[in-house]
């Protein structure tokens, strides 16, 4: 008997497999790491999803988005008069839809809650096959749908949304605000507070119970704190609650000479309209002219809310009276389309989508970590806010915000607002940290 | 002192739109047994009487916007204006006023067809088929406003000569802070006058005479060869036009969207339930005495002990009544306590 081991066919075949693998072991992170999500691989077309309020407190917001959207995706297929596409710098979009694949899309209803927007956004996604997904007129469906966004991990690029948590505490990779936010509102109203109505002011508050109230409180009530005013009380009402006349009636005997509403959409109106109707506006309070403040404007509230609001303080993210190359560009587009100017979150989900195209096309590939890592510190300009940057550490855009005051005597339905200030991005940036949060994985 | 009236002041305003809105709910419950889950429908179809009463006075002629040159923007310029002027000014200013005359029949013809064309295939059915197909009625005109209105509240003002506050604290020697809007004193004043008005017709015409026996006992009434039916399709009606007028009076002081009459729905059978099922005298006391709680409930002297107290305090008022009263607070006797 021979100790030499003979070496069998079975031993034969797995050493060959072994070999023929190896050089798969060093690039098998590779492989994994471009497969992603409705990977829309040699198809002629991609699918983009809109989730946008379509019934509900916001559904006339989320129709206006939904406008903007259908726009934007006319401009990135080469239809149209190129709107925003003709100013925006740098750009590396050609019209021939994004990667040269045409732009389709699907949309959803968020009914402006919460969960049936992640129902909504997780069909478009699995169903639908969508690759991003944009829209909304509320924080907490923002923040429900980012947290779906990074669990499947497909982009959403946040549509109207106000809120510090959005890119503060529950920021996440996947998710992108252009909007500003509370922070940003409270840091470029209070130089105009204090030129306007000074520094010796007891303010109360009315705040809607939910996250995007809490925050546009607390980020007011640091800047007028910090101009020497005092908060005589934080009330927190429902949401939707319609009559607010049992909250008004207390500031009338509460000492305070300036009502300030963090209210959005239908509860702003209603409770700004009852405001008056209690006289507040014509109210003397500690020799000074009460004063109402509603923190963040829409021109389609302003609509609803009629001559209440007029001589009204608060702050926009964009407004379609700008004058630089970039609005009068998406203005003269969208109202050639639909006949009427758009509304700031009209303006912010045209951006958003045309921001995502630019980020593809820049990464020469849809593949999400990729398309992230573009969009993370990219300067823009050229598309209505003046010079732009998307901070990385939290994926916010900054630019400058304007403050608003409700027009006295308006022309026309549409020119309801004031521009009374343009702050400047420098006086509204803030530190990333201050907010905490973390933005979690590239992959998932 | 004074916090403590403008509260009381608030609630029964609030308390006069709940009381309109049970008194119309008992008054179908009490006459054709009928769960109408529709009559919020009715209220928010008042309201909108006066939206589009408005809308019909304020339809203008469009006009090139000379402010906005890159593309063709419109204003609009009423035609009662252009023709009228200041007389047609002052004929918009009083739309809502003025609906009153225009809702009231509208809501009569809605009644009787509701009545006719749905309600009475249901007289027999369970109440829980009741719910079910005038809580879809409910949706599908909810959805038909929002259709044709969209879904943004809709400012429809009072006249400007009521506009302001009424300085009632100055009145009475309470000091100027005590102030509350005149359209809202105009409004529990209106609700106060249709109740009454409604428990007069009842109790002073022969026609409320023949209702309330048939509230009673209907089939007596009908061996007494008296067509009770007739007669309480015709309350249906009414009932109609009092959620109608309390909505369309309730325009300016919550501007109308499509999902009012909802809201106000859910308060009011819990309202009907307390007052007691079919009292009619059960729903406007407890319609004044709910709104009144939970106005009283807000003050911040009462929230800050118990925060959220007015959002709960009608329901549990409702559980407290229920487990130990079932039959409401006016109820009669026997009703709902098998």
């Amino acid at each position: 008997m021979s100790d030499k081991q003979n070496i069998t066919r079975r031993q034969l075949i797995q050493a060959g497999s072994a070999v023929a693998a190896t050089p798969m072991f060093f690039t098998k992170n590779a492989w994994a790491a471009e497969s992603f999500a409705n990977d829309p691989g040699d198809s002629s077309t991609v699918t983009l999803g809109f989730n946008v309020p379509q019934t509900g407190a916001y559904a006339d917001e989320g129709a206006d988005e939904l406008r903007a959207f259908k726009l934007a995706v006319k401009h990135l297929n080469g239809e149209g008069d190129g709107g925003l596409m003709n100013t925006m710098k740098p750009m590396s979009l050609t019209g021939n839809g994004i990667l040269g694949k045409k732009v389709t899309y699907v949309t959803g209803d968020t009914q402006t809650k919460s969960d049936a927007a992640r129902a909504s956004a997780k069909r478009m996604i699995e169903k639908d096959g969508v690759i991003m997904f944009s829209g909304g007129s509320s924080s907490g469906v923002a923040i429900a749908v980012q947290g779906l966004a990074q669990e499947l991990g497909v982009l959403f690029m946040a549509g109207l949304t106000h809120s510090n948590d959005t890119t503060g505490k529950d920021k996440r990779r996947y998710g992108f605000r252009h909007f500003f936010n509370a922070k940003m509102s409270g840091s470029a109203l209070g130089p105009v507070l204090k030129e306007e109505m000074g520094t010796e002011r007891k303010a109360y508050h009315l705040t809607a119970d939910y996250t995007w109230g809490w925050t546009q409180e607390q980020s007011i009530q640091e800047t007028t704190e910090g101009l020497g005013w005092s908060t005589t009380a934080k009330v927190r009402t429902p949401v939707g609650a319609g009559d607010f006349s049992q909250f008004i009636t207390p500031v009338l005997n509460s000492g305070a000479d300036t009502l300030i509403l963090n209210h959005y959409g239908k509860d702003m109106i209603n409770s700004l309209t009852q405001a008056v109707q209690f006289g507040l506006r014509d109210k003397q309070v500690n020799g000074k002219n009460f004063e109402i403040i509603v923190p963040l404007y829409s021109r389609l509230m302003a609509q609803g809310a009629g001559k209440n609001l007029e001589g009204i303080l608060g702050t926009a993210n964009w407004d379609w009276q700008l004058k630089d190359e970039g609005s009068l560009a998406f203005v003269k587009s969208f109202g050639s389309e639909y006949g009427f100017p758009p509304s700031m979150a009209a303006q912010t989900c045209y951006v958003q989508t045309l921001l995502y195209a630019n980020a593809c096309e820049n990464a020469g590939t849809f593949y999400p970590p990729k398309v992230i890592k573009q969009l993370e510190g990219f300067k823009f300009d050229g598309m209505g806010n003046g010079p732009t940057e998307y901070r990385a550490e939290d994926h916010q855009c900054f630019k400058d915000v304007l403050v608003v005051r409700g027009k006295q005597n308006p022309s026309s339905s549409y020119d309801l607002l004031d521009i009374v200030k343009e702050v400047p991005r420098a006086e509204v940036e803030y530190d990333a940290s201050i907010f905490g949060g973390e933005l979690g994985p590239y992959t998932v | 002192m004074d916090s403590i009236l403008i509260q009381l002041l608030n609630g029964l305003d609030k308390g006069g739109a709940y009381a309109l809105i049970a008194l119309g709910l008992t008054l179908v419950f009490g006459t054709l047994g009928v769960v109408n889950f529709a009559h919020g429908a009715l209220f928010l179809i008042g309201a909108f009487c006066a939206v589009t009463f408005q809308k019909i006075l304020t339809i203008s002629k469009k006009v090139l916007d000379p402010n906005i040159t890159y593309f063709d923007a419109y204003i609009e310029q009423p035609y009662l204006e252009l023709w009228f002027g200041e007389t047609g000014l002052a004929v918009i200013d009083y739309a809502v006023p003025l609906s009153i005359i225009v809702t009231i029949p509208t809501m009569m013809l809605i009644g009787l067809t509701m009545e006719r064309g749905l309600i009475r295939h249901f007289y027999k059915r369970t109440h829980a088929e009741q719910i079910l197909v005038t809580f879809g009625l409910a949706i599908v005109l909810q959805e038909i406003i929002r259709h044709f209105f969209g879904a943004n509240p809709i400012p429809t003002p009072a006249p400007d000569i009521v506009s302001g506050s009424a300085a009632i604290g100055t009145w009475i020697g309470l000091g100027e802070n005590f102030v509350y809007p005149w359209w809202r004193l105009i409004y529990l004043a209106s609700a106060t006058v249709i109740i009454s008005s409604v428990f007069a017709f009842l109790h002073l015409t022969t026609f409320g005479m023949v209702v309330r026996a048939g509230m009673f006992n209907r089939q007596m009434v009908a061996f007494l060869g008296i067509n009770v039916q007739r007669k309480f399709t015709i309350i249906f009606g009414l009932a109609a036009v009092v959620a109608g007028v309390a909505g369309a009076m309730y325009a300016p002081i919550l501007p109308p969207d499509y999902h009012m009459g909802m809201d106000f729905l859910v308060i009011s059978f819990v309202i009907v339930v307390v007052g007691g099922m079919g009292s009619l005298r059960g729903a406007v006391a407890a319609g004044f005495l709910l709104g009144i709680l939970q106005s009283l409930a807000s003050m911040t002297v009462v929230s800050s002990l118990l925060p959220g107290i007015d959002q709960i305090i009608i329901y549990l008022v409702a559980v407290v009544i229920l487990l130990t009263r079932p039959r409401g607070l006016m109820g009669r006797k026997g009703v709902m306590e098998d």
